[in-house]
């Protein structure tokens, strides 16, 4: 029995239960709260370390062997899914301790905030589908309330939209496990990989078809990404950059799980069309932000292109591609985040997010424009910064496989992201201030203590990319054999036999 | 709504639905019936209650507010995971103590039913939180 599997989702439960004891003294709940967030990196940290160590660690919920009960599995892709997203709520925590107003702490957001934390981290670690939907449901009801906390007329019109397609998804993502159900008998997805090995391979097409987009509406690709924009902008600063982060990308986790483990039968049907959707996602997210003048408009629309890189590197399914699509997760997820907590200052100082109300944010406050460089930088791929080289080895991999529009199409939106983020920096930072602009106030140093501890992470993964890359590999070997995940949940023997089978099935095509 | 009949029913009602409720919860170990629907009964038993008499009775009645129950099952329920890994075995293990009384009768307690417990108030805590909110608007 290994405890720091469940870990990370008994501890953010544990303190939002406790949490929710609390209501009535603010400084306690902030104070637990923060706690929670550094336990759940601390044990994160460890989970990544025994995964790195001691290979894909697996516990049995109640001790019922898989297939049978629940099985919560961490191989390198779930493990660093984990750490990042712990290490991302403990900024958004951190930043939330100024930014988040007392009447939102007193309707719950200490204890919402842990239940989404819960419910991304069970959603990374689960190892049977109809879990990974309880997860899924679990984090969709917390950034629902999350999302309209505060009753604001935007809100609930972004919160709406958000949840009734986020529902529309679910119900999709419900049907296709009652027919993988009825068609093998098992929701284990260990147990699925081997079993579904035996199946007629049209059913699992279509019902692979049914995951993609389910999933994909989650992930916010093309052409199912419509109420990300119309929702993210509308909650504060710590709430939406948290969303930003993790939410799609949960998504992009579930996508990668399934068409690694599950739905690798007709790699050549499903996969291209991953990777035109990834095209689109990539065109589509970027042309659309260009003509946005909302900071947080903008940057939601690039979280659309951002996911396409990484649907890019699931779809070229080469070791390569899948290395780079989980190097490009995890700087993604820093770099955009960061991105909102800086709009977040930037608004503070300036009063506004409306790039043509404000300005001279560079006279004003060149420590902000620094670290608004950095992330922005990053995210467009400038190097020695993260985004270069997530952004290499997906090109490395497109060009490798021989598919050289998509490098085309990855290397040309690239060039686009940055005039998005030169055009922020010209409007917002470059340019004086137009005369009518809105009085801002000086923000707490608090602020600034998560935006500079992301951006030193994204400068650090740029200059010292090793051990990330290191991490990328062996989450993409794992990828790419399942029968590893399959050994380690269900032991040896079915390993072998889907091993056999894989094998076969590669001697038949020969 | 100022009934009569409603009120005096409701008054026999509510102590046949809790009743049933803590059988409900108690029957599901191996049977049909378990923590959340007892506590589905029970939250229905408020909101009779509710109807009868209004949201301030029932809440008074009541007398913990509803949040406090869903951290304390919430906290329940994990506890009785965490009992398991104490034991050393994975995490919701079951595990029993098992009292002998006099007579040959014996009573089974065990993490199972501390979960259940913890799941019956999770439910009615966050039904009551929703029926209580609805009614205040």
């Amino acid at each position: 029995m290994n405890l720091f599997v469940v870990a990370p989702v008994i501890v953010p439960l544990f303190s939002a239960a406790v949490l929710l004891l609390l209501r009535h003294s603010q400084g306690a709940q902030r104070v637990l709260a923060t706690l929670s967030t550094v336990a759940s990196v601390v044990v994160a940290a460890v989970l990544m370390a025994q995964v790195s160590s001691g290979g894909i660690q697996v516990v049995q919920f109640g001790g019922w062997t898989a297939p049978f009960g629940i099985s919560f599995v961490a191989d390198h892709l779930s493990a660093v899914m984990v750490l990042i997203a712990s290490v991302m709520a403990l900024a958004s925590a951190v930043y939330a301790l100024r930014d988040i107003d007392p009447e939102r702490e007193r309707s719950g957001f200490h204890p919402l905030f842990q239940v989404l934390l819960v419910g991304i981290n069970g959603a990374f670690l689960t190892g049977d589908l109809f879990n990974l939907y309880v997860w899924f449901e679990v984090l969709l009801i917390s950034s629902f309330v999350l999302l309209t906390l505060g009753g604001r007329r935007a809100q609930l019109e972004g919160g709406i939209k958000y949840v009734s397609v986020n529902l529309l998804s679910s119900m999709l993502f419900l049907a296709a496990i009652g027919l993988l159900y009825g068609l093998t008998g098992t929701l284990n997805m260990a147990d699925l990989a081997v079993e579904l090995r035996h199946q007629d391979p049209g059913l699992v097409t279509t019902i692979a078809m049914l995951f993609m987009v389910a999933f994909g509406i989650k992930a916010a690709v093309f052409p199912l990404f419509f109420w990300l924009p119309a929702s993210y902008h509308t909650p504060p600063i710590a709430i939406s950059a948290f969303f930003a982060g993790m939410l799609t990308k949960v998504g992009v986790y579930a996508l990668m799980r399934v068409f690694t483990l599950l739905f690798t039968g007709d790699v050549g049907y499903t996969h291209t069309i991953l990777l035109w959707v990834g095209a689109f996602t990539m065109v589509s997210g970027v042309l659309t932000a260009a003509a946005q003048s909302d900071v947080r408009k903008i940057l939601s629309f690039h979280i659309i292109s951002q996911i396409g890189y990484m649907i890019m590197g699931l779809a070229l399914y080469t070791p390569l591609a899948l290395a780079g699509a989980v190097f490009y997760l995890i700087h993604n997820i820093v770099a955009k985040a960061n991105l909102f907590l800086i709009a977040g200052i930037a608004r503070r100082l300036t009063g506004s997010f409306d790039l043509g109300r404000i300005g001279g944010l560079f006279k004003a406050a060149p420590f902000l424009s620094a670290l608004f460089l950095i992330a922005a930088l990053g995210l467009a791929g400038i190097p020695p910064l993260s985004g270069f080289w997530a952004k290499l080895l997906v090109v490395l991999a497109a060009l490798e496989a021989g598919v050289w529009w998509i490098a085309a199409v990855a290397l040309g939106v690239g060039l686009l992201t940055l005039f998005s983020m030169t055009k922020i920096w010209q409007y917002a930072y470059w340019k004086p201030a137009p005369d009518d602009a809105p009085v801002g106030a000086a923000p707490s140093r608090l602020f600034y203590a998560p935006v500079v501890g992301l951006a030193a992470l994204t400068v650090l993964l740029g200059l010292w990319s090793t051990p990330l890359i290191g991490v990328a590999d062996a989450a993409a070997a794992e990828l790419l054999d399942p029968s590893r995940y399959v050994g380690a949940v269900l032991g040896p023997e079915a390993a072998a036999s889907l091993r056999a089978v894989l094998e076969a099935s590669l001697g038949g095509d020969q | 709504m100022n009934s009569l009949i409603l009120r005096t029913t409701t008054m026999l009602l509510i102590t046949i639905l809790l009743l049933f409720s803590v059988f409900l919860l108690l029957r599901g170990h191996d049977l049909p019936g378990g923590g959340f629907i007892g506590g589905l009964t029970a939250a229905a038993a408020v909101a009779l209650y509710v109807l009868a008499f209004g949201a301030q009775a029932a809440n008074d009645m009541v007398r913990v507010r509803p949040r406090a129950l869903l951290g304390v099952g919430l906290t329940a329920a994990v506890a009785a995971g965490l009992i398991a890994v104490l034991f050393g075995t994975p995490f919701l293990t079951g595990h029993w103590l098992i009292i002998d009384l006099p007579g040959s009768a014996e009573v089974k307690l065990s993490t199972v039913l501390l979960f259940d417990v913890g799941v019956y108030l999770v439910v009615v805590g966050t039904v009551l939180t929703m029926l209580f909110a609805l009614e205040g608007q």
